[in-house]
């Protein structure tokens, strides 16, 4: 099975999911990145010219606020055209199939699609039919994958903990619904960290995860022992219904991050969450405002990213 | 029209015929095998040199689309595929629009279906009105229209009263009742396998004890009720064991396993192929294995094709959306082949002849002297690739395109006619 994302020269051609994504490739965004963050806080130059000439289309089929200004801001500053299409509210409902979609976009010339859906494998399937000149970048489908998310998470941790080799990290919530927690776990394990733990009850996490490289934790003292950083994910209050949780109530008082469970993890531990967030949830607002969180850092980070992966993108061959 | 076959590998599996010998058609039926006999005057000869000459085969499921899916197939369309395949008799599950819960659709269908003269086409009635699971169909009239058994297709049943009295019924009469194991609680909204790969894809997921579950429901009441029950489309390796102790147990039970199951697994979905989201799911490669040795030991009687032509536009669509099912009359054959192997001919097609016809409670499968002459000419090694091109069949959808089998079929008779040469 050939990796769907690279190209004959082994780089990248489309950013869909971050398994099976060599580590080089992982690191070089990253530090790619990181030229970025070092560049945007120089405050001198905004905008660079990598994506001149260019258009990329934003197509979500699912709502989004932060992803997708993110996406448009980090598009904007590689001097690319920035075209919005929020097609949740229009031609999907008038019967447009997905695909019949694409095709007309890539009829107005677009370069690269960055794309939202609610159904895993969304990205591939436009991945595999779009003409070679064009890249797919998946910002999030279904409960499979959100690889820039996860990405800017390793720039995050990067940047706090400078190495991976000796970390230990915990990503705590609903990873069955999750393509955040999937996307975190394939990006982590490549990266080299030693011990990734996930901590929810039973109902939230997915058949046979630990081969997906991690450790299974019920219990939040015993998961949070230790940890260099914690991965709040969110919880989608839906998850009330279906009978996969009592209650928000009871989900809090047993797996939300407070400064007490908190206490338990290393002293100079961080606190991370893809937003956006549900205080009083899955977290507490003392934990999510204190000492600990990197979570506005984490948004900041994301543009950095996001302009790494196109800029990358748009230098393939 | 006398017609000889000549020269050819004759494989029967019922009468345990395996060897070189002529084949005496007369009257649209076997004349004789082996010498002609008396004063015998081929008007046709077929040259079945280096072939094997075989019972034409029987699928249990094969979706002709008709009525109310013609977009998708045809009558026509899959009728060629039919005996393209070499399959000269098939059953057909009731999950048309409207379903096969009136006695004039079956008899519509009959007589479409006669109307093309080629495979001979048994219609499987519903079981309860619309699919619904709610009130039983007229069986007695529908097996007077011309229904050999009934069933839920996909369709769930969960109220297990319903059942138990659908079984009742049925029993009254020895109808035979086809049921397909899956819990529609436990299958809610998945399109894969519990396991390894849904987790990595992110696919909503059906555990194997949705299977089991409704498995050991349907025994316990075909035990209770004395009907004579056809499981369908097995997937996993613990339902492989509830059947395996159930048949041991002495109850009147088949079952049939997918042509595409007996081969495949979760792993085949790669990165969210359309064309292995199928029902049941792909499992894993343990259940898979299981399969094949169910098959092995007969607990699993018959491979069908479960043939679910989909047009294109259901499959380009992410997985979950994508619609459920492949293409498979044509398969039939090089996959029953694939999965006994070169030296097992007979086994192999043992499964898709004898077998099916017994579950059916047809006199076919067979190459008796006097019965219908419905045969099979086809090259056990001539390699054919899979491709939308090479199908005769208006469903393009196989996890197999690209793949290049063993098998190809070079004359399909029905009643002594050729109905199809390739």
């Amino acid at each position: 099975m050939n990796n769907p994302q690279l190209n004959k020269n082994g780089e990248l051609q489309h950013l869909l999911t971050t398994e099976g994504l060599p580590a080089p490739i992982l690191r070089a965004i990253l530090d790619r990145a990181a030229s970025f963050v070092n560049m945007a806080e120089g405050g001198e130059i905004k905008k660079v010219p990598l994506l001149q000439g260019k258009a990329v289309f934003n197509i979500f089929f699912e709502n989004s606020t932060r992803t997708r200004t993110t996406f448009e801001i980090a598009a904007k500053r590689l001097s690319a055209d920035v075209v919005n299409l929020n097609i949740g509210s229009s031609s999907t409902s008038k019967g447009e199939t997905l695909l019949d979609t694409v095709d007309n976009l890539c009829a107005m010339h677009a370069d690269m699609f960055v794309v939202r859906h609610s159904q895993s494998g969304a990205a591939h399937l436009i991945a595999k039919h779009v003409a070679p000149n064009i890249h797919v970048v998946n910002a999030g489908d279904g409960r499979h994958a959100h690889p820039t998310q996860a990405l800017l998470d390793m720039l995050t941790i990067r940047h706090y903990k400078k190495e991976f080799h000796n970390l230990r990290v915990a990503i705590v919530g609903d990873v069955l619904h999750s393509r955040v927690a999937r996307s975190q776990i394939h990006a982590l394990t490549t990266l080299g960290v030693p011990e990734v733990r996930v901590i929810a009850p039973k109902t939230l996490l997915p058949t046979r995860v630990e081969h997906l490289g991690v450790q299974v934790y019920h219990d939040m003292a015993q998961g949070l022992k230790d940890v260099d950083v914690v991965m709040m994910l969110r919880l989608q209050n839906e998850r009330m219904q279906g009978a996969l949780l009592p209650s928000a109530q009871e989900y809090f008082k047993y797996y939300g991050l407070t400064q007490d469970k908190l206490a338990l993890a290393k002293a100079d531990a961080i606190v991370m969450h893809p937003g956006p967030m549900n205080r009083g949830v899955e977290i507490d607002s003392s934990v999510a405002d204190g000492s600990h969180s990197v979570i506005l850092p984490q948004v900041t980070f994301g543009i950095a990213v996001r302009m790494a992966v196109m800029s990358m993108l748009a230098g393939a061959k | 029209m006398n017609i000889q076959i000549k020269g050819g590998r004759l494989i029967d599996p019922k009468n345990g015929i395996d060897a070189k010998q002529d084949l005496f058609i007369a009257a649209s039926k076997v004349a004789a095998i082996g010498n002609a006999p008396a004063g015998f005057v081929a008007d046709q000869i077929i040259d079945a040199s280096g072939l094997i000459v075989a019972p034409g085969l029987i699928d249990l499921a094969a979706r002709l689309r008709e009525p109310g899916y013609e977009y998708r197939a045809t009558l026509e369309s899959e009728m060629d595929a039919a005996v393209a395949g070499g399959v000269t008799s098939l059953s057909c599950p009731p999950d048309t629009d409207p379903p096969l819960d009136e006695p004039g659709l079956v008899e519509m269908l009959k007589h479409r279906a006669k109307t093309l003269n080629q495979a001979h086409v048994y219609p499987v009635g519903a079981l309860t009105h619309g699919l619904k699971g709610a009130e039983l169909t007229e069986m007695a009239e529908l097996t007077d229209a011309g229904c050999v058994a009934f069933s839920q297709a996909d369709a769930p049943l969960t109220d297990t009263r319903v059942l138990m009295r659908a079984m009742q019924y049925a029993a009254t009469f020895g109808f035979s009742v086809w049921l397909r194991p899956q819990d529609s609680f436990l299958a809610k909204d998945g399109v894969a396998h519990d396991g390894e790969v849904a987790t990595r894809l992110g696919l909503p997921a059906i555990p194997v004890c949705a299977e089991t579950i409704a498995l050991a429901t349907m025994l316990q009441l075909a035990k209770e009720t004395g009907v004579r029950l056809h499981i369908c489309r097995i997937s996993s390796e613990a339902g492989v064991a509830l059947v395996r102790a159930a048949k041991q147990q002495g109850l009147p039970l088949t079952c049939d396993v997918s042509a595409n199951h007996v081969h495949l697994s979760e792993m085949d979905i790669g990165f969210f192929d359309a064309n292995c989201h199928l029902t049941p799911p792909l499992r894993s490669l343990r259940d898979r294995d299981a399969l094949r040795a169910g098959l092995l030991d007969g607990t699993i009687d018959a491979i069908c094709s479960d043939h679910t032509p989909v047009d294109e536009d259901a499959k380009q669509l992410p997985f979950a959306e994508a619609e459920a099912g492949a293409t498979g009359l044509e398969l039939l054959l090089p996959l029953a082949l694939k999965w006994a192997g070169r030296d097992a001919l007979s086994t192999a097609l043992a499964k898709v002849t004898q077998q099916p016809a017994h579950i059916l409670g047809l006199d076919a499968g067979h190459l008796s002297v006097g019965s219908a002459a419905d045969v099979c000419v086809f090259d056990p090694d001539a390699y054919w690739k899979i491709e939308p091109a090479a199908l005769k069949s208006q469903g393009k959808n196989t996890p197999f395109l690209g793949l290049e089998l063993q098998g190809t079929v070079r004359y399909t008779l029905v009643d002594g006619q050729v109905v199809y040469q390739g």
